[in-house]
């Protein structure tokens, strides 16, 4: 059958509802937590020094550059415009000590991209934090290196030169919490000031862009597991607080574990994930050989994602009991 | 008073302040198209043939079996055809054309006293008035105020909610048409015979809001509650969850739980079908988005084109990108300003290149924004993975049928997948398997 149509045809758009949108983009969602991490930048640049810049842009750059060169030889579109890539190379860099030697950081950044996300097939393919991935990697090459901590600037003079984590363990030290939220301590160049990172952190909140569910678990699971042997000995295991300003918690909790890709979709799923990245986090940090353990917990915790996604599925509307 | 809502959802820009003060203007135009296929069920089958002249309120087309409901004509004039004419969704219909000339006769139904009306005559009107519910589905209103004898029936609610952006429609007839509405409200609680009424109303309506309150003074059987402003908060089976905190399971329909809800604009159908023997044959429409030039609510004939409609709001503005009809949320995009509007219209958006900002599409996040967002529960990004690999079982166990298409999971996308595309296919293939 035929039907005699206007001129108008083609003249207007045809698409499915909805015809509004949020606004927000895959891209707008990277650089703003891109922009979310430049107190922490800041904070490395105040404490460590401008040279840890160099470390910063080489990560970004090698892991554009291999996130760009894949793409290329498997003949997809180039995508480093989206900011994930760059995501991954700030995250990293934040996450290696003061004056680390930028070859290796180059190598651990280009192994994130390349193992760590576009092995699986790129953005949203992943199972593990790229980020994550090849700091790992980089623990496991160079174990010296990585362990190697310069001396802050405006540090206590009671201030070791070690990282809150591994004065603690090793020495029974407790580090000032006023000094750990400031950020005049040692450790990685992003990860030393609470404040730079609760300000990014709070800030990706406030705009939706995180969910508030996993830190707030995270940090709860934290005083649960944490507090029991707390109070157990507080002389042989450090407070909650401790755990949660020492070392790359803060930067693990509100930047790594909320990873969209890497953490569930449902919500009682969220709960479940950041419940256990504390648990084993506590493990590790109190009976493990390393004085840190963010990292591997939230590694641990990425691989049981898809099977708490499975188990979490919200019961349907009218269906529940 | 209570202010309640339900899990989920989203809160679209509302646009409403483009149409918000401006009243309801009439407007004719000389020749109409009305469609067979105004509701949901049969199409109905023409009563007139070419040549013939019509009254306005005459009968064009009868119901074509119970699932179905009569039309009649809004013009006075001659039927210049009988013709399959493009439907606003997309395909052909059976349509009377009706060339109005300017005598305005009318031949409406005989009046019935309001007072002294039973439950079966308002029945019975209803039906020959021809009136759809104006919710949005355009199901016939006659059935749903016949339910089965077993079905209890504990509470009515009005459901004055306009949750779509832009569409200002209910919130006028509440402020021109307040005593009208109210008693097609009371009718229809009268026609059910249930003695308690809601009225649902998002808070985003204040004067609305003052005025019902107002003229509900000292009535206990009508109580408006207060809801939060949230899409889509005016879908039937949230907006029964929030009022009552019942939940209509899939496949059900809510006089399963007790519950009949009814559009505002339906209720004033009612009433001037009742009280004034008028069948259903004028629209009440917002006709607004940045696309067009004056913004407006209208009251028209059945079967205006959208054309017609537009070139009395001025026209088109140079940016004017897409034409939906409906709200912004789930209306339908037309590509043929020729398509007639229908007695369950309750919009016509014209939306420039400001308010559908093109986005691109990348792989999905796993972000669970979509997840967070669905007010039914579901995982909309699971399930078009499914749809997307064509493995339409696994996306049938997580109920995908259960999907009402709200679309507030793809307003909420990062990624912008067409994620309610992928659900309509999905569910369309998984009926399609089921039959």
């Amino acid at each position: 059958m035929t039907v005699e149509r206007s001129d108008s045809l083609n003249q207007f758009e045809l698409k499915i509802s909805p015809h509004l949108h949020s606004g927000w983009t895959t891209k707008k969602v990277m650089w703003y937590v891109n922009l979310s991490l430049l107190p922490c930048v800041i904070s490395a640049v105040i404490f460590f020094g401008w040279q840890q810049l160099f470390i910063i842009f080489t990560s970004i750059f090698f892991a554009c550059g291999t996130e760009a060169l894949i793409q290329k030889l498997s003949k997809r579109k180039i995508s480093i415009d989206d900011g994930s890539a760059v995501l991954t190379g700030l995250l990293l860099a934040l996450t290696l000590p003061p004056n680390f030697s930028l070859w290796a950081t180059a190598i651990g950044s280009a192994f994130a991209i390349g193992i760590g996300k576009q092995v699986f097939g790129g953005l949203g393919f992943n199972i593990f934090n790229p980020a994550l991935v090849g700091r790992a990697f980089l623990q496991a090459a160079f174990p010296v290196q990585i362990t190697t901590w310069t001396m802050p600037n405006y540090s206590i003079d009671s201030v070791t030169l070690a990282t809150p984590l591994a004065a603690f363990k090793f020495d029974k030290i407790i580090t000032p919490l006023s000094s750990m939220l400031i950020g005049n301590v040692g450790g990685c160049i992003g990860e030393t000031s609470g404040i730079a990172i609760l300000l990014g952190g709070l800030f990706l909140i406030a705009v939706r862009i995180v969910n508030w569910r996993i830190p707030l678990s995270i940090i709860i699971g934290v005083f649960i597991f944490g507090g029991i042997f707390f109070l157990i000995d507080p002389m042989e295991y450090p407070s909650p607080i401790f755990h949660i300003f020492a070392g790359g918690f803060l930067l693990g909790a509100f930047f790594m574990a909320t990873d969209y890709v890497t953490s569930p979709v449902t919500a009682k799923g969220m709960y479940i994930f950041g419940l256990g990245i504390a648990l084993v986090l506590v493990i590790i940090r109190l009976f493990g050989g390393l004085p840190e353990g963010v990292m591997y917990a939230i590694l641990f915790m990425n691989a049981f994602v898809p099977i708490i996604n499975r188990y979490t599925l919200p019961e349907p509307f009218g269906l529940r009991k | 008073m209570r202010k309640k809502t339900f899990k989920g959802g989203v809160h679209p820009e509302e646009y409403k302040i483009l149409t918000e003060d401006k009243s309801f203007e009439f407007f004719e135009p000389e020749q109409v198209v009305i469609s067979t296929c105004q509701h949901k069920g049969k199409d109905a089958i023409p009563s007139v043939k070419k040549g013939d002249k019509v009254q306005i309120g005459s009968l064009v087309a009868k119901e074509n079996g119970f699932f179905s409901v009569p039309v009649h004509s809004s013009v006075c004039g001659n039927v210049t055809a009988i013709n399959n004419s493009l439907n606003f969704t997309g395909y052909l219909k059976n349509s009377v054309v009706i060339k109005s000339d300017s005598t305005k006769e009318k031949c409406y139904l005989e009046p019935l006293d309001f007072n002294t009306v039973t439950p079966e005559e308002i029945i019975l009107r209803v039906k020959e008035a021809g009136i759809v519910g104006q919710g949005g589905a355009a199901f016939p209103t006659f059935i749903k105020l016949s339910p089965p004898a077993d079905k209890k029936i504990d509470f009515v609610i009005l459901n004055a909610c306009e949750c779509e952006p832009y569409l200002t429609r209910d919130y006028r007839l509440l402020l021109e048409k307040t005593d009208e509405v109210l008693s097609g409200l009371e009718l229809i609680m009268r026609a059910v015979k249930v003695k308690k009424a809601f009225i649902g109303i998002e808070d985003n309506k204040p004067k609305a809001i003052e005025i019902l309150i107002d003229r509900l003074k000292g009535n206990k059987s009508i109580e408006v509650i207060r809801l939060k402003t949230k899409y889509p908060q005016g879908a039937e089976k949230m907006l029964i969850k929030a009022i009552t905190g019942r939940e209509v399971p899939p496949g059900k329909l809510p006089m399963d739980v007790g519950v009949f809800v009814q559009n505002v604009g339906t209720a004033l159908s009612i009433y001037d079908a009742v009280t004034k023997g008028v069948p259903s044959i004028y629209v009440f429409l917002t006709v607004s988005g940045l696309g067009i030039k004056e913004q407006k609510n209208l009251v028209v004939p059945v079967g205006t084109s959208i054309k017609d409609i537009i070139d009395y709001c001025g026209g088109l503005t140079s940016d004017a990108k897409r034409v939906v009809i409906g709200g912004p949320m789930m209306g339908l995009a037309q590509f043929d300003l020729n398509v007639p509007v229908n007695k369950a219209t309750s919009g016509i958006l014209v939306l420039s290149k400001s308010e559908i900002e093109e986005r691109e599409e990348t792989n999905c996040l796993r972000c669970g924004m979509c997840v967070d967002a669905c007010p039914l529960n579901l995982i909309p990004t699971r399930l078009v993975r499914f749809v997307q690999l064509n493995r339409i079982e696994e996306a049938q166990q997580l109920n995908i049928t259960l999907c009402m298409e709200c679309g507030t999971c793809a307003f909420t996308c990062p990624a912008n997948i067409p994620l309610v595309q992928w659900l309509k296919l999905g569910k369309q293939k998984a009926f399609s398997m089921k039959t």
